[in-house]
């Protein structure tokens, strides 16, 4: 009975990873069926790391997003979890605000920043008295700040999840932990510091390889908004764009996905490892 | 000694509880400001605007955007599609992960952990690393030769493949979801006492009796929380249907906004009245079902 829906995710989710690798060394076109794909060796990978100008920029976009959700979006969201547990008055709504953008799909999300970024109609410009051709930002065309202006509305949803995972772990500390650094003398910011947030190891482990998987996911606002192109190159809009559209770079777009799988076991090799290490001591 | 930790906890000067709240006030208007921005916009005819800009006070308010989005993108029809793929998604997700997870939390087997394994794995990596031969399997599988499976059949293929159509989609998001429910539910299973299971095959019930009729009915909290968020999730997607569905005219509301920005001119009013009908849904769903939302979130993230 475990047989259909494991014969199904290795036919659909295992079998496409492993023929990721194996087209990514082949300079198939998607035409004439497999039979003529040629075998090319690293000829793919030799053109994606030295020839091909959108690589490296969509790496460092992918790098970037990584940092941007590391050092602000999620810490955030561990701060207001950490609020939220304090139970201060009204923390319920407070929740519930954070929380609502997590809810939207990232299309939409993608539409609502544009309300706000719109270089002649949207809020941000309008208020900062800059639609005049002359001095108009344009925040999501110019590819020197879309990426940021990008950021800012994925970070908008982002928090909240990271905020409700953390919250989670918070709730299941012992709260006797508390009591006893509370007894010795220590203020809340040496008990989260020293007390709560090394008991906390494994649900930390969780919320860095949901911020890594998330980061390597990035796909939906960038197509959205100007289908991952002009500053918005990343790994996953590079994939898409090269094997499925009238270019059919099948094996091409295939090497694309090889980098971003091998990128991508890193968080899920730690994520394993975590839960293999609970399932044996049980 | 709680009155003690009571005092500790509570000792804080007012000064600094005044200064988180204030702080907290000032995120959370930052938060709800452009889901404000974008029900203000919705409600002002595209010529108010025009006449008097974006950042200004209406001289009309009405829903007449919503009436014309509705209508004009032809909503309803991608509602439609939405279900059409969201509840069989969530229903047969549920039944495999709750086999699965019955399978490997109550026998015990060699394999259990490598299936634990893949399944998890596969749900980690990110889509766009199995797309192209995704693709390229959904246009090379034949659909007759499955027609026969009690699942395929009741969504016939048009077009013989599994391209562009519904059991394509339904059928992928089953099989990503599958891998964070198998998680999930075997998690909660371990917490449901084995005696039962045994006591159960002692009086000769079958194991699938067993799934059915004793785990299944235990399990009801952790699958209510699933559903919840096993709904929103493939409610929102936008990957799949764009890149796996050829026929605009069957995507799911996600990928239908698009239908809403023109060419050359955009109507951001009507698009923000197109956006906030396509949220509205799944806010409805958050709200009434909150507390189920965060739990699924939860026992998937804290146990394991």
């Amino acid at each position: 009975m475990v047989g259909i829906p494991t014969i199904l995710d290795f036919v659909f989710i295992w079998v496409p990873t492993i023929a990721s690798i194996g087209l990514s060394f082949t300079d198939w076109r998607g035409i004439g069926g497999l039979t003529a794909a040629n075998w090319v060796g690293l000829k793919n990978y030799v053109f994606l790391f030295t020839q091909y100008v959108l690589f490296w920029p969509a790496l460092e976009h992918n790098l970037l997003w990584l940092l941007f959700f590391v050092c602000i979006a999620t810490p955030l969201g561990m701060f207001l979890a950490v609020l939220r547990d304090r139970d201060l008055r009204g923390s319920r709504i407070y929740q519930n605000v954070f929380f609502l953008p997590v809810v939207l799909s990232l299309a939409v999300v993608g539409f609502i920043w544009e309300l706000q970024y719109a270089p002649t109609d949207g809020f941000i410009n309008n208020i900062l008295g800059l639609t005049k051709p002359t001095n108009m930002i344009d925040w999501l065309g110019d590819p020197t700040i879309n990426l940021w202006a990008v950021l800012v509305a994925a970070s908008w949803r982002h928090v909240g999840y990271i905020m409700i995972l953390y919250l989670a772990g918070l709730k299941s500390v012992d709260p006797t932990l508390r009591e006893a650094a509370a007894i010795d003398g220590a203020n809340e910011r040496q008990t989260f510091f020293h007390v709560v947030f090394p008991v906390m190891a494994p649900i930390n482990t969780v919320i860095i390889v949901v911020t890594v998987i998330e980061s390597l996911r990035a796909f939906d606002i960038a197509y959205i908004i100007n289908h991952g192109k002009n500053g918005l190159e990343l790994l996953s809009t590079l994939i898409t764009n090269n094997s499925i559209s009238e270019a059919n770079l099948i094996g091409f777009g295939s090497a694309i996905a090889v980098v971003l799988l091998v990128i991508s076991l890193v968080p899920i090799v730690i994520y394993l490892t975590r839960v293999m290490r609970n399932e044996t001591t049980a | 000694m709680t009155a003690l930790s009571a005092t500790g906890r509570h000792r804080r000067p007012t000064m600094s509880r005044a200064a988180l709240h204030a702080f907290l006030v000032v995120i959370s208007a930052l938060w709800l400001f452009p889901l404000l921005w974008a029900f203000y916009t919705s409600l002002r005819p595209i010529s108010d605007t025009i006449e008097h800009g974006f950042v200004s006070l209406p001289t009309t308010l009405n829903f007449q955007n919503y009436v014309n989005a509705w209508n004009d993108a032809n909503l309803p029809h991608y509602y439609m599609n939405t279900l059409i793929i969201a509840i069989p998604g969530v229903i047969f997700t549920l039944l495999l992960a709750s086999l699965v997870a019955f399978a490997v939390s109550k026998f015990s087997w060699k394999l259990n952990l490598l299936v634990l394994m893949m399944f998890t794995a596969g749900n980690l990596l990110p889509q766009q690393v199995i797309i192209v031969p995704l693709y390229r399997l959904y246009l090379a599988i034949p659909i007759p030769q499955l027609i026969s499976l009690p699942f395929v059949g009741l969504f016939p293929s048009d077009n013989g493949l599994l391209y562009d159509q519904y059991v394509g989609i339904i059928l992928i998001h089953v099989i990503f979801q599958t891998g964070f429910s198998v998680f999930v539910l075997s998690n909660y299973m371990k917490t449901i006492s084995i005696e039962l299971t045994e006591a159960a095959l002692v009086d000769g019930a079958s194991v699938f009796r067993i799934w059915w009729s004793v785990i299944l009915p235990l399990c009801r909290p952790a699958l209510a929380a699933l559903a919840t968020l096993l709904f929103t999730w493939i409610y929102n997607d936008f990957f799949w249907a764009l890149l796996l569905m050829e026929s605009g005219a069957k995507r799911p509301i996600t990928s239908a906004l698009n239908n809403l920005q023109g060419e050359y001119f955009v109507n951001y009013n009507l698009l923000a009245a197109g956006a906030l009908l396509a949220a509205i849904p799944t806010i409805i769903v958050f709200i009434a079902l909150q507390r189920q939302f965060v739990r699924g979130l939860t026992l998937g993230s804290t146990k394991g």
